[in-house]
């Protein structure tokens, strides 16, 4: 709990993406990365177009190119793989600078690391311009049971709690010497691991005492009324995605 | 298990999208009961202690470490249906705001780490239970063992996606095997991590234990060993069995899988992206061709092992948290 209410993912600034509802934003994003995904591996050029409206998003919303980047490091692991795909995969094999490798999954292995990265960009960029709470309320507004935004609102609200709650327990293990290296060692880690649950419910219980006793009805009251949105502002949010599904159809018309 | 955008071909991922949001409805439907929405606020935080729980780091071997999927874990605590919602939770917030997995790999990643995690731990937990004496250590031992299937289900339920919805040429026995086989080691130590916690939350608050319901109360330090050693040896030769009839061709070698879990240890640098790094890293890297049944008997001796690990380990806990009503003996 605490100072500091914005999520370490959040970029605090004032620009237009940051100024969009957020609903809107979470179409938007959705419209992009699906066009992302069924872009056909072979599609270089369209990939490149995504990674510039992407850049130009970036730039527009004052997100430091540094913090997007950093953040990328989630996809890693898959562009390794997106390495070792040309190697695994069967079918024609070519030589690239010597070695022998599968000619359609030099594409594909392309594939999966553009689309990965580019996917990964463009939720980054969501998180980085819209806080948690109201990503989550603009999820309601696009239908998602109310039952599951507010189980993710609490979880966000006390994801912060509960992992310094363990980082607490884990400190005072490794000063009583806990270094495990074998899997019969991992004791200490699974009772810690069951102590961290018994105090996040019990934790829960007592929030939930205490929103009873100030109320709570089983919903959370709306703090900032919801206008229309204009078709001019769900115009300029889609502009990327509409931008980049325009350029996929240019491109499969002409190849 | 965290799949990008694109993993999967586009019907693949509309296709798994519909399966799992039918079944996050059924979770819906099934939980308004156990989850009016006054109980929401524990519901949050015990999606928020999945979502830690996910950053334990677990030793392997010789410093090598792994981390939780939660799935069994959640299920065995929280029943079958609000444990699918909370993981569900779970995996849609880091997918939409951690990018740690894909906004259109949702489809996919929510049937792999929520739905047969929590649907298929609880179906072993309830046959384990079924087996094993009812006691807080049988219990335990089922949850252990509910744990360690959930991992390979899952490593299952991707090969299979990948069967169907593959964006790169590469053979599905391979994928399979690789997949399986990595997981089956990545499940030994979640079985013996879910298997200890709950017991743990056993010992303190066993009425949070949802899976514990019908408990006799204990009886005594003194335990059965025969029901338990069956049901590890009848899981485990089952397991191997699967893996041998799907793995033909190129089953990976377990020492090179080993190896290549060295991933796992770079998970600790970024504590909330975390993406289980050996999963897709390792699978079908391995070329090396070792025996088929060289794999299927070591992945069962492995489990045994491990299963009678758990069992001494759990055992040895029992009369150090003996209730103050229970006998000692």
């Amino acid at each position: 709990m605490g100072a500091g209410h914005t999520h370490a993912l959040y970029v605090h600034e004032h620009s237009p993406v940051h100024a969009l509802p957020p609903h809107v934003k979470v179409v938007a994003t959705v419209a992009f990365v699906v066009t992302v995904a069924v872009t056909p591996a072979s599609a270089g050029p369209v990939f490149a177009v995504a990674a510039l409206l992407l850049a130009a998003v970036t730039r527009l919303a004052r997100v430091p190119l540094r913090f997007v980047v950093a953040r990328l490091v989630v996809v890693v692991p898959f562009l390794l793989v997106a390495l070792m795909v040309p190697f695994v995969a069967s079918g024609e094999r070519t030589e690239v600078l010597g070695v022998s490798v599968a000619a359609e999954g030099l594409v594909a292995g392309f594939g999966i690391a553009a689309r990965a990265s580019l996917g990964a960009t463009a939720s980054i960029l969501l998180a980085a311009t819209t806080e948690v709470p109201r990503l989550l309320r603009g999820l309601e507004r696009l239908r998602v049971p109310p039952v599951l935004t507010q189980i993710a609102t609490f979880m966000v609200r006390y994801l912060e709690v509960v992992a310094g709650e363990l980082g607490r327990m884990r400190t005072a293990m490794v000063a009583r010497g806990h270094d495990p290296r074998w899997l019969w060692q991992a004791r200490p880690v699974a009772a810690a691991t069951g102590a961290l649950f018994v105090r996040s419910y019990e934790r829960g219980e007592r929030v939930h005492a205490a929103m009873l006793a100030r109320g709570y009805t089983g919903t959370m009251p709306q703090l900032d009324e919801e206008s229309e949105v204009t078709t001019a502002t769900w115009a300029r949010a889609l502009a990327p995605a509409v931008l980049l599904v325009a350029v996929l159809v240019v491109w499969a018309v002409l190849t | 298990m965290h799949a990008p955008d694109g993993f999967l071909t586009v019907p693949a991922a509309v296709g798994t999208g519909l399966i799992s949001a039918g079944a996050v409805g059924a979770a819906l439907r099934q939980s308004r009961e156990q989850l009016g929405e006054q109980q929401v606020p524990l519901a949050g935080l015990t999606a928020a202690f999945v979502f830690a729980a996910q950053m334990v780091n677990f030793p392997v071997a010789a410093g090598t470490t792994g981390h939780l999927m939660g799935g069994a874990l959640a299920a065995v605590l929280l029943g079958p249906w609000v444990g699918l919602l909370v993981v569900s939770v779970v995996v849609i917030v880091q997918a939409l705001v951690f990018a740690d997995g894909g906004i259109s790999a949702l489809g996919y990643n929510l049937i792999n780490m929520a739905v047969v995690t929590s649907l298929g731990g609880w179906g072993v937990f309830r046959l384990g239970r079924r087996v094993l004496p009812k006691t807080r250590v049988g219990v335990a031992v089922a949850a252990g063992l509910a744990g360690g299937a959930s991992v390979v289900i899952s490593a299952m339920a991707f090969s299979l996606e990948w069967l169907v919805g593959a964006s790169v040429p590469v053979a599905f026995d391979r994928v399979f095997g690789a997949m399986v086989g990595v997981h089956t080691l990545i499940g030994i130590g979640e079985g013996a991590i879910t298997g200890l916690a709950v017991a743990a939350v056993l010992a303190s608050r066993p009425d949070l234990v949802t899976g514990a319901v019908g408990l006799e109360p204990p009886r005594g330090p003194r335990t059965r060993v025969r029901p338990f050693a069956i049901g590890a040896v009848v899981v485990s030769l089952l397991v191997a069995a699967v893996v041998a009839q799907f793995a033909v061709d190129d089953p990976d070698g377990l020492e090179r899988v080993a190896e290549d879990t060295g991933f796992a240890a770079s998970a600790q640098d970024h504590p909330l992206g975390n993406s289980i790094f050996a999963d897709y890293a390792t699978a079908g890297v391995a070329d090396e061709s070792t025996s088929l049944a060289i794999a299927g008997i070591s992945g069962t001796l492995l489990t045994l092992a491990v299963g009678g690990g758990l069992f001494s380990a759990v055992r040895r806990r029992g009369p150090s948290t003996s209730s103050p009503t229970q006998p000692v003996g």
